[in-house]
């Protein structure tokens, strides 16, 4: 046995080979399904936020006519409608999307074409109700 | 959390925390399914939600009271927003626990999360409360 001043530390000890990790996103080819699960994410992330609007809308209708004329305003104005209405659409996304999670949750839709259809939708079935909606609010009032 | 390992005579855990399921958090399932639920009631609550938003649009004061007020609306709402904030509490949980690994951070990230759910529930059920009160039918 080597002196003890020649041994190697613990510290110095080779660490065991490198484990293999996992790949991650920006290795795999893009499909719909991935890009839809990815704006699933992103939408709930923007929906965190974006809920605040709510509040603050609903806190100034408790406070009377003055804020709320003011809220009212803000909401109004034409940033203040590009912001709802992008708003919209990422709420009808993420509704949709998580109604195919839903679905695959219990099983069902797994197959190829099936899943891609299912996240094809998510997008065309969004966008088309949230331009819906709009054009409902508007023709309606 | 279902311990599917290839032999589990060896292991350190009791067999009432197996038979259990409750896993290392003691917590099991509750969080998914919690998740998964308010995923379901968010459907209905969400279609009523946005067709509620879009009947407001464009309204005076007095008109957006009257709506908000009225007890089937003020009711959706409350449910909306108590279904919708445990939701995003638990969603914004997961990505959390996905992407924030430093432990100060994480538990930072954690505490401010569920910080935020409530004060955005807290505020929107005043609101709906405050001005639903006011009126009698």
């Amino acid at each position: 046995m080597a002196p003890l001043e020649e041994r190697p530390s613990m510290a110095e000890v080779k660490a065991p080979a490198p484990r293999p990790l996992s790949p991650h996103l920006q290795i795999y080819r893009w499909s719909w399904t991935m890009a839809m699960s990815v704006a699933h994410r992103i939408t709930a992330v923007a929906l965190y936020g974006g809920i605040a609007l709510f509040a603050i809308w609903l806190v100034a209708l408790a406070s009377g006519p003055d804020a709320f004329e003011t809220v009212q305003e803000l909401f109004g104005s034409p940033l203040g409608i590009l912001v709802l209405f992008g708003y919209t659409g990422i709420l009808i996304h993420h509704l949709l999307g998580g109604v195919r999670h839903l679905v695959w949750d219990f099983g069902h839709g797994m197959e190829p074409q099936v899943r891609t259809n299912m996240a094809r939708f998510t997008l065309i079935g969004s966008v088309t109700l949230t331009l819906l909606i709009w054009i409902a609010a508007f023709v309606l009032r | 959390m279902v311990d599917n390992r290839y032999d589990t005579t060896r292991t350190m855990r009791t067999p009432l925390a197996r038979a259990k399921g409750l896993g290392a958090a003691g917590h099991g399932a509750e969080h998914w399914w919690l998740h998964r639920m308010t995923a379901v009631s968010n459907v209905p609550l969400i279609v009523a939600f946005v067709i509620i938003v879009a009947s407001l649009a464009g309204t005076n004061y007095q008109g957006a009271v009257s709506i908000v007020s009225h007890p089937l609306v003020a009711i959706i709402l409350i449910l909306a927003v108590i279904s919708v904030t445990n939701h995003m509490r638990l969603g914004m949980q997961i990505i959390i626990e996905d992407y924030v690994h430093d432990k100060g951070w994480k538990i930072a990230a954690l505490i401010a999360n569920n910080f935020y759910a409530v004060v955005i529930a807290v505020a929107c059920l005043f609101g709906i409360v405050k001005v639903g009160l006011g009126r009698v039918l």
